[in-house]
C-alpha cells in the first residue's frame, strides 16, 4: 500500500539575518514515510528538529530540499513545492495541526473556538455548538467556562480547548505537538483515547510528546530525532 | 470546492505608482535595495511598484509594512480612490473578464465600486459622511448599489447596524456622535451593504484601544466567515495580520519583499526586513 506521507531526502535550515547571515541547520536529509491509519510518535530532545520537522509538514517552515509526498484526496501531492493556496486548500479539507500552545482571536469564547473549524466547513451553528459541548465535555472542561475568553484559562483548560478544536472534525492527517503535556493522568487518557478514536475514524496522527504513558498508549511506531537526524 | 489556480478574484500585475516626473530608471534605483522610494536622478518619489499578486474568492489578504511602505497605495488604487501610474489589474467577474479595470470610464469604475467592492478606511470620515445619519450613510451604498425602496432601505439599514452590533436606535444619529469604535462599525455595515464580493480594509484598528479592537477583529472575521467575502487587510500590525489573514504580502520602499502564508511569513521570515519586522512583534 503506498504511504499517505512520505518524506524524502528533507532538509531546513534556518539563515539569520540578524546574525550576519549565521545559518542554522533544523533538519538533516530526513527520510521516512507514515501508513494510512498509522499513529507515530516523534520523539527527541529540546532543539531536536521535532517541531521543525512538523512545521515543514505543515508549511509553516519553507524546506530548503527535499519531498514531503501526501495522498491527498486529489492526488499525490508535495507539500514542499505546492503553491499558497494549495496548501491552504488541504488546510481547510485534509491537514489539521494542532500546536504546543493555545492561538486564539480574543474575546471569542471557548465553546465558539472550538465550534469554529465545523463552522468553516459550513455546518449548522446548532449541530457545531452541539458538537462541541459534546467534546468539551469528554474532556472535562467544566461548563460554567464554555462561554468564557480561553486567555484567561490555566494551562491545563486551554490545551483541552486547543486539543478540542483540532479533533472536532477529523482530519486525514493531524499534527499534533505535545498534546498530553500540562494535563493530569486522568485527562491525559482521556485526550489518547480521542486520538485513538480518531485513528478509528480513519485519520492518520503525527505526534511529538516527551511523555512515555501517552507514547506507549498511543503510538505505532516512534521516530526518533538529535540533531535533525533521525536516529533508529 | 477543488483548488484551481486560475479562479482568482483579483489579478495584479505591474502594479505602479509614481509621484513627480520619472525617468525610465527610476524603478530600477529605488526599492529595498537602496532603501529609498525617492528616485536619485529625478526626485520623483516610487509609492510602489512592480506589484504583482492573485486575489481567489473568499480568501483574507494581509499586506503588511512599515509607514510608507506603499500597503495603503495599492489598496487605495485598486478602490479607485487614486489614479494608478501603470499596471494591469483584472477583475474575473462579468462584463469586466479580460479588461485592464484600472483602464474602464469612470462610469464603470464607479459601477464595479458600487457593485463588486467595499471599502473601511482607517478614519471613519474617509468612508463615512459626517453629515448624513448612520442610517443615511449605509442608505447611500444601498441607493448606489441599485435599492430605491425606502421601506426596504431602512430595514436593510437596521439588519446591518444589527449585525455589526451598533444599537438600532441609533440608525438616526450622526456619527460624529459615535464613539471610534462604533464608527468603524457603521463604517463596515456600510462597506458591506451591498454584498461586495471584495472588501478593502486599510488600517481598520489603528488608533482604537485594545477592548474596541479585538470585537471590530472578531466583527471582520465573523462577516468573512458569513458573507465568504475576499478581503484585503492593509496593517503594521502583525497581530491583525496573524488572525485575520491566509497570506501576506511584506512591503518595503513600493515593493513587495516576499510573500507566503502569513503563519510562514510570521514563523518562518525568509527576507532579512521581514525577519526584523517579525522579531519586533511586542
Amino acid at each position: 500500500m503506498q504511504p499517505i506521507l512520505e518524506i524524502v531526502n528533507l532538509n531546513k535550515s534556518f539563515t539569520m539575518h540578524i546574525l550576519q547571515g549565521k545559518i542554522i541547520e533544523a533538519l538533516v536529509d530526513v527520510n521516512f514515510s507514515v501508513a494510512e491509519g498509522e499513529i507515530i510518535g516523534l520523539t527527541g530532545k529540546s532543539g531536536s528538529g521535532k517541531s521543525s520537522l512538523m512545521k515543514c509538514i505543515y508549511r509553516t517552515y519553507l524546506s530548503d530540499g527535499g519531498k514531503i509526498l501526501f495522498q491527498s484526496n486529489e492526488g499525490t501531492i508535495d507539500l514542499v513545492a505546492a503553491g499558497d493556496n494549495e496548501i491552504l486548500h488541504l488546510r481547510k479539507t485534509e491537514i489539521n495541526y494542532c500546536s504546543q500552545f493555545l492561538s486564539v482571536i480574543p474575546r471569542v469564547a471557548a465553546l465558539q473556538v472550538v465550534a469554529q473549524p465545523l463552522l468553516k466547513k459550513g455546518v449548522t451553528a446548532e449541530l457545531a455548538n452541539e458538537k462541541a459541548m459534546e467534546t468539551l465535555k469528554a474532556l472535562g472542561l467544566q461548563e460554567t467556562l464554555w462561554s468564557g475568553f480561553p486567555v484567561t484559562f490555566s494551562g491545563g483548560e486551554q490545551q483541552r480547548i486547543n486539543v478540542a478544536r483540532a479533533i472536532i472534525d477529523p482530519p486525514k492527517l493531524l499534527l499534533i505537538d505535545e498534546p498530553t503535556a500540562s494535563l493530569d493522568p486522568k485527562t491525559k487518557e482521556v485526550v489518547i483515547e480521542m486520538l485513538l478514536a480518531l485513528k478509528k475514524l480513519g485519520s492518520t496522527i503525527v505526534c511529538i510528546s516527551h511523555d512515555e504513558f501517552t507514547l506507549n498508549h498511543l503510538v505505532n511506531r516512534r521516530i526518533h530525532l538529535e540533531k535533525g537526524i533521525i536516529i533508529n | 470546492m477543488k483548488h484551481n489556480s486560475e479562479n482568482w478574484l483579483l489579478k495584479v500585475e505591474g502594479l505602479t505608482k509614481i509621484y513627480g516626473n520619472p525617468t525610465q530608471t527610476s524603478i530600477d534605483k529605488t526599492g529595498p535595495l537602496f532603501d529609498s522610494n525617492i528616485c536619485p536622478d529625478s526626485g520623483s518619489i516610487v509609492a510602489c511598484a512592480q506589484i504583482d499578486f492573485e486575489l481567489y474568492p473568499g480568501e483574507v489578504l494581509g499586506i503588511v509594512g512599515e509607514s510608507g511602505s506603499g500597503k495603503s497605495t495599492i489598496v487605495k488604487m485598486l478602490y479607485f480612490d487614486m489614479e494608478a501610474s501603470g499596471g494591469q489589474v483584472s477583475f474575473n467577474r462579468d462584463p469586466y473578464i479580460g479588461k485592464n479595470i484600472l483602464n474602464l470610464s469612470n462610469q464603470s469604475k464607479r459601477a464595479i465600486r458600487n457593485h463588486l467592492m467595499g471599502m473601511v478606511y482607517q478614519n471613519p470620515r474617509d468612508g463615512l459622511n459626517f453629515r448624513f445619519t448612520s442610517g443615511g450613510n449605509i442608505a447611500e451604498k444601498l441607493i448606489m448599489a441599485g435599492n430605491f425602496n425606502v421601506g426596504t432601505i431602512r430595514d436593510k439599514s437596521k439588519q446591518l447596524l444589527e449585525k455589526t452590533e451598533v444599537p438600532v436606535p441609533r440608525l438616526d444619529d450622526l456619527p460624529a456622535h459615535f464613539s471610534g469604535g462604533m464608527q468603524q462599525r457603521v463604517q463596515i455595515s456600510k462597506a458591506i451593504a451591498n454584498h461586495p464580493p471584495l472588501l478593502f480594509l486599510d488600517e481598520v484598528t489603528t488608533g482604537l484601544d485594545v477592548s474596541v479592537q479585538a470585537k471590530v477583529l472578531d466583527l471582520i472575521r465573523e462577516l468573512q466567515q458569513e458573507l465568504g467575502v475576499a478581503m484585503v487587510v492593509v496593517s503594521h500590525d502583525l497581530s491583525v495580520i496573524r488572525m485575520l489573514t491566509d497570506r501576506t504580502l511584506v512591503m518595503k520602499n513600493g515593493r513587495i519583499v516576499e510573500k507566503g502564508l502569513t503563519d510562514q511569513i510570521l514563523q518562518d521570515p525568509q527576507h532579512p526586513y521581514t525577519q526584523l519586522l517579525v522579531s519586533s512583534i511586542l
